[in-house]
């Protein structure tokens, strides 16, 4: 058995880990939810953001706390825009010409940030990223505590948003109900682009949270997104608090799942393994996920 | 006397879908607090004739006044807002929102300001609905959810309702209930176009009808002119 300041230190590193995940699982699932789509670009998104965080600091000197404001708001406007002028129009309504949009629209990320950035791994040095912080005798790196922090006050305030505003209860109405939001007055198109700006700005959010402990490179998104694709699908499709809980229990399953895996000496990447027994586990006893609803 | 200047005012209508023409040329007009039944059978064009004053579909042609506004090519949002609701056929109800969310979407669009008021109005008239506030409008029984559907259109406070088959799918008992809350809301002084198949109810309701066959004005006339119409007697109410 490990001792139990290195089980804190990794539960600590698989919560962190898991509100990253439910942040960017989050903006997915409301883009499933509401426009019925799975949304391909999410990934290379998160990496459009991850190089803004990186450009912001490296070209403006502006730390990646301080650009998350620019930098989910950026994401926001590009995401109503996308939706608004390219996925919306080219989709002529049909579901999957729409997939085929944001595959494409993924695809053109990558390549651009290849040509601009080519394939080279970078990180940015800010004066924190090794400091840390004395929690009952377990050491928390600051950039993880902050993202853990940051991630579940911006999910607070997306469930606030859906669950309490009238542009939530106009979201709700449009996820299910498009005619009956058309015949109260919703536009919903202008929903429908809402909605992917702020699927995209929760990736927003995630980069700056993400950059100070991590790296950038143009296909780092495609990792992020198969672990978003398994949160939204484990916590059930379309649901805001499945995504939630389903993000922590990913991140503690690779967390686990790692630290199990170097005690039994079978290597650290048993994390990856932890994640998908899981979520076997998970789908052989709750095939709608843990918060789907049947059918 | 003079005539008060129609609230709605429909000529020549021509819509459809795709490339294929349903409406073909409607005439059609409903004067402040008037109840205008348009009777028809299923596929004569009621939902597109609906769906095409509600902006949801595109008129080919002709042209739509509302409140001495034209209104044709406007969409369903600027329509909503001028306050020409519709309760659609087959309610559209919210199933996943609370019964008291799908009201306050009733006021999305319009009627936002004085929503705390319209929430007590629609209460009072379907007391059903306040016992029911925090349940999810999918689990609301099909009367149920009518209720629900007519009550979100009432929170918009409209200027004309159009009623698309409001009594469709409910019982026998249910469907006087609902021709007696139309009279009511006409008595409380709002216009109504009912669209419904329901002809013997709907003509004893009305103050006027059309009927609307292969998408075009067929007949029209006062409600009870119509109803002892032979034509309409032997096609409508098989007597």
């Amino acid at each position: 058995m490990p001792d139990a300041t290195i089980l804190a230190a990794a539960l600590v590193n698989g919560a962190t880990q898991g509100a990253i995940y439910a942040l960017i699982a989050l903006g997915l699932t409301l883009i499933y939810g509401v426009l019925h789509i799975i949304n391909f670009a999410h990934g290379a998104a998160l990496m459009a953001a991850l190089y803004a965080v990186l450009l912001l600091f490296t070209g403006l000197g502006v730390d990646p706390y301080v650009a998350l404001p620019i930098v989910t708001a950026g994401m926001f406007a590009l995401g109503y825009a996308l939706q608004r002028m390219v996925i919306g129009p080219a989709s002529h309504g049909r579901d999957e010409n729409i997939l085929l949009v944001t595959l494409g629209v993924a695809i053109l990320l990558e390549n651009l940030a290849l040509v601009a950035f080519k394939s080279d791994t970078r990180t940015i040095d800010t004066p924190y990223a090794f400091a840390t912080v004395d929690v009952g005798g377990v050491l928390i790196a600051v950039p993880k505590l902050a993202a853990l922090g940051g991630a579940l006050a911006m999910t607070a305030a997306l469930f606030w948003l859906i669950e309490r505003t009238d542009l939530g209860r106009a979201i709700r109405a449009v996820a299910k109900e498009r005619q009956g939001a058309r015949l109260c007055g919703i536009d919903v198109e202008h929903v429908f682009a809402l909605c992917y700006g702020i699927g995209l700005a929760c990736v927003g959010a995630a980069a700056c949270f993400l950059l100070p402990s991590y790296y950038v490179n143009p296909t780092v998104g495609g990792g992020f997104v198969l672990i978003a694709f398994t949160v939204v699908v484990l916590g059930g499709m379309g649901s805001f608090v499945g995504a939630l809980v389903g993000g922590f229990v990913v991140g503690l399953a690779e967390s686990l799942g790692g630290l199990a895996g170097i005690t039994l000496g079978w290597g650290e990447n048993m994390g990856q393994l932890g994640i998908f027994l899981v979520f076997i586990a998970v789908l052989l006893f709750r095939p709608q996920g843990l918060f789907g609803a049947r059918g | 006397m003079t005539e008060a200047s129609p609230l709605l005012d429909v000529s020549g209508l021509r819509s459809g879908y795709g490339g294929v023409e349903i409406l073909r040329g409607v005439d059609l007009a409903v004067r402040p607090g008037e109840i205008v039944a348009v009777l028809g059978s299923n596929g004569a064009g009621k939902s597109t004739l609906n769906n095409t004053l509600s902006g949801i579909v595109r008129a080919h042609g002709g042209s739509v006044r509302f409140a001495g506004e034209d209104v044709t090519a406007a969409g369903s949002a600027a329509i909503v807002a001028a306050g020409l609701v519709q309760v659609p056929e087959g309610r559209r109800v919210f199933p996943d929102l609370t019964v008291r969310d799908n009201l306050l979407v009733g006021a999305y669009r319009r009627g936002r300001a004085h929503r705390a008021r319209s929430l007590e109005r629609v209460h009072a008239v379907f007391p059903r609905l306040a016992e029911r506030e925090r349940q999810r409008a999918g689990t609301l029984s099909g009367g149920e959810q009518q209720m629900l559907a007519i009550g979100r259109g009432l929170m918009a406070e409209p200027r004309l309702l159009i009623l698309d088959e409001p009594s469709l799918g409910l019982s026998p008992k249910l469907v006087d209930e609902m021709f007696a809350l139309v009279r009511r809301l006409h008595a409380d002084g709002l216009a109504i176009l009912l669209v419904e198949q329901n002809v013997a109810e709907s003509l004893a309701v009305a103050q006027r009808a059309y009927v609307l066959e292969n998408g075009a004005i067929r007949l029209s006339g006062a409600a009870a002119d119509l109803a002892a119409n032979p034509e309409v007697r032997r096609a409508y109410l098989g007597l």
